[in-house]
């Protein structure tokens, strides 16, 4: 479900409007008795914002369908589970504050639970912040800023206690295993290689998953919270399918990601951006907006033009994701059954529940090694021509979306691209690199052979 | 700054001063899918040929077939007529083709361009049948927006005119309809079904053959050919085409669409090919694909529902109720069964307009 009906316009998403007489009963009701339409006792709140749904319900309900969608989402997904070590990304931004803020109160909760209770048998689960500071992508480095937001970052985290909560700040260069300053200046070295706009702002979202993903496995955290909203997705939607990315996209819009180590759940996915704003204003969330580097690429006119799609019609969000939802998910978009003592029988009876919906049949084994799109049939289709040069299988290896956009064309810069990836991302082409059988075949028989390949065929 | 562009400014100096193709002549255009700089000659060799490599490699005809083409005087459909003749000739396809234009009955606009489709008739050699929505249905396009305005009027005339074309291409007895559609249109038609939330449709759209298992199959060889290059080979070539938009499209939602892939197509040119790539790359269960296919109970033309889109438009205009069959059906709204009860009761109310349509087979 891309989004429950008392987040969006008229009631329901998509739904026309019966020639507006039924907008018009609302409006004079509102004004009759002015009460808040789920309870029917508060007062209802206006944001004044201009958005849909201004003055429809009181603080307590409207902050309680928001919390609602997001303990929904975690509950039904086994997002998030007693024995379960979790690392909430908070950029400082809107959505992944009230991220953080859900799962602590999540936590609270859990943790008033287990103190009431005679046998203690459910522990609390642990819940870790990573800050991720780009500052090394984007020299000169606007240092003191960066040191203002950790600073910020750090206090709001110190803040939320009971239970207590470990602060990871982490550098992007970290992915390539040290924050030196050649750590740093690799990574300038490695976005300046590329000579796309939109594929440079890519690589660097790629980056930043894997150096959340680092510090998560490294903190032995097994589950990753991302604040992602129904907003975004649907310009995830739209960018992936601009970009010609349209095999993969069903795995990046579900709740659950488990193709990465530590597996990424996106609680907030069912929210909208108006929603997240207005909660924030309501209970005094602070957020941090960093000034951004320019961006003048695809994912850019995407955003611009969802604005554009919003104004005409606040629904149009929800609509996109639904219909997004609607493509098939790959077998990794849910959580893993695990026969870990550890996790709790019910959890483990969720998990199997839920996952008897999945058609476990479909697998695929390649993914593209930058991103880690899984790779369609016809990206790998010419992997036969590709042999020897390590800069070719990295060629073969990616997506013809990465292929276009971030590598470097010629044959030579491709080589020392390589070279700058970090660890991670390389040695995923040997690993995955696709046994050709025609050349394995030939080598056995050559001997054999009377004619030359061509004339053969 | 993205990829092509890059590569030209690294270069640095003036423009080539030949064309990257035969490096012979002097290049005279930037071709908008590539943004290489090629000569005329080269320009129409490689347009041609891709349109070639399309029809063959996706096995669009046989030889033999009779082949209407949907034309409109625009500049896609007389290209589209142009060079198919020209293959048909060139690569001895071995087809019977013909030009089928329908006539909304938009004044000012549909006459104008009817006249180059005439034109075209002298020009291609190619035999012209005319069918018009006022023969067809009873209604002008100018008529209907007189009833129902400026909103809507572009679902009426689409609907029309598919009907319009198969009924069109059944009188010819052809095997097979072309339309001009282009790279660009498919582009912004997965767009707009992923804003609508079409899911069967978006798994259809991209495919260069449909309706294979309805009245008449229909492809559209200008699958994989942007508009620009159209307009550019049209322009070159001095063909004879009608240049103006529909005067009732602005309106459309189709526009947001078309102006966010001109902006993408400046961008980042391969961008349509790629919208067209993930199209046909979505996962979709096959089990959301087709509705079920059955008859239209009032006219006999192809239907998932009762009546077909057509006649529960028509019925609409013809009750004074034009907004009937707009957006999504409720109940017994969606033409059968209301309108099933009058019949019975025995009402012999019938508008002079509304045509018995099942004259021609399917």
């Amino acid at each position: 479900m891309a989004c429950n009906s008392s987040g969006c316009e008229s009631g329901s998403c998509g739904r026309e409007k019966e020639n507006g007489s039924k907008a018009e009963e609302e409006v004079i009701g509102a004004k009759k008795e002015s009460v808040c339409l789920k309870c029917k006792s508060n007062e209802p709140m206006t944001f004044g914002d201009g958005g849909s749904d201004d003055g429809r319900f009181c603080a307590d309900c409207f902050r309680s369908n928001v919390y609602g969608k997001f303990r929904l989402a975690v509950t039904s997904h086994a997002m998030i589970t007693p024995s379960d070590n979790v690392l909430v990304a908070f950029s400082g931004g809107s959505s992944s504050r009230v991220a953080l803020q859900f799962v602590h109160e999540l936590q609270v909760k859990a943790l008033k639970n287990y103190e009431a209770s005679r046998d203690r048998s459910l522990p609390v689960f642990g819940v870790g912040v990573a800050f991720v500071d780009e500052s090394a992508a984007y020299p000169p480095a606007l240092s003191s800023e960066m040191g203002d937001a950790v600073a910020w970052v750090r206090s709001t985290v110190l803040s939320m206690y009971p239970p207590e909560k470990d602060l990871h700040v982490v550098p992007i260069e970290s992915v390539f295993g040290s924050e030196s300053v050649e750590a740093r200046g690799r990574l300038v070295k490695l976005l300046d290689s590329v000579s796309d706009e939109t594929g440079k702002e890519d690589l660097l979202l790629h980056l930043k998953m894997l150096s959340l993903q680092k510090v998560a496995s490294e903190n032995g955290y097994n589950r990753l919270v991302v604040g992602s909203c129904t907003s975004r997705l649907a310009s995830h939607v739209l960018t992936a399918t601009v970009k010609g990315r349209g095999y993969s996209l069903s795995a990046d819009i579900q709740h659950v990601d488990a193709r990465w180590k530590v597996p990424v759940v996106l609680p907030l996915r069912d929210c909208v951006w108006q929603e997240i704003t207005r909660l924030c204003h309501l209970d005094g969330l602070k957020t941090v907006e960093l000034a951004r580097h320019p961006q003048s690429g695809i994912n850019d006119l995407v955003s611009s033009f969802v604005s554009l799609l919003q104004e005409e019609n606040p629904s149009r969000e929800c609509t996109i994701v639904r219909t997004a939802a609607k493509l098939t998910p790959f077998y990794f978009n849910k959580i893993p059954e695990t026969d870990d003592s550890c996790v709790p029988m019910a959890t483990q009876r969720r998990l199997k529940k839920f996952n008897l919906k999945y058609d476990g049949s479909m697998t695929t084994e390649a993914f593209c090694p930058i991103c880690n799109g899984p790779l369609n049939e016809s990206d790998s289709s010419d992997l036969n021509t590709f042999k020897g040069y390590d800069s070719d299988a990295l060629f073969a290896a990616c997506c013809s979306s990465c292929r276009f956009q971030i590598l470097p064309q010629d044959r030579s810069s491709l080589e020392h691209f390589g070279s700058l990836l970090p660890h991670h991302m390389i040695s995923q082409v040997k690993h995955h690199q696709k046994f050709d059988s025609q050349t394995y075949l030939r080598e056995k028989i050559k001997d054999c052979l009377l004619l030359d390949d061509e004339e053969a065929v | 700054m993205e990829k092509g562009e890059a590569k030209s400014k690294k270069a640095g100096g003036p423009p080539p001063r030949l064309c990257c193709i035969c490096n012979e002549r002097r290049p005279v255009l930037k071709r908008p899918k590539t943004l290489q700089q090629i000569c005329r000659e080269c320009f129409y060799e490689v347009f041609e040929e891709e349109i070639h490599q399309a029809i063959v490699e996706n096995r669009l005809f046989k030889s033999g077939e009779r082949v209407a083409i949907g034309a409109s005087g625009g500049k896609d459909s007389t290209v589209l007529a142009y060079v198919l003749s020209e293959l048909n000739r060139r690569h001895s396809y071995g087809l019977d083709l013909f030009l089928l234009s329908i006539d909304e009955g938009i004044t000012g606009y549909r006459d104008d361009s009817l006249e180059t489709v005439k034109r075209n008739e002298l020009q291609y050699g190619l035999p012209l049948q005319i069918l018009s929505y006022k023969d067809l249905y009873g209604w002008t396009m100018d008529d209907i927006v007189k009833m129902i305005g400026l909103k809507n009027n572009c679902t009426f005339c689409g609907v029309f005119r598919r009907q319009a074309l198969d009924r069109g291409a059944a009188l010819l007895k052809v095997d097979k309809l072309v339309t001009g559609h282009n790279a660009d249109d498919i582009a912004e038609t997965v767009l707009l079904n992923i804003l609508r939330g079409d899911i069967a449709r978006l798994s259809r759209c991209t495919s260069i053959t449909t309706g294979e298992d309805g009245p008449i199959p229909r492809c559209k060889p200008f699958k994989y050919t942007y508009e620009k290059e159209i307009v550019m080979y049209a322009y070159f070539k001095k063909l004879d085409y009608f240049s103006t938009e529909c005067i009732y499209s602005p309106n459309a939602y189709r526009g947001f669409a078309r102006e966010f892939i001109k902006d993408l197509e400046r961008l980042r040119p391969r961008a349509i090919l790629d919208i067209i790539k993930s199209g046909e790359d979505f996962r979709i269960a096959t089990t959301t694909k087709m509705p079920e296919q059955g008859t239209c109970e009032r006219c006999g033309y192809i239907s998932s529902q009762k009546w077909c889109k057509a006649c529960v438009l028509l019925d609409g205009l013809n009750r004074g109720l034009p907004k009937m069959g707009i957006g999504r059906a409720r109940g017994g709204v969606n033409g059968g069964g209301d309108h099933k009860k009058e019949t019975k009761a025995g009402s012999t109310v019938k508008s002079l307009e509304s045509k018995q349509c099942g004259s021609l087979d399917f």
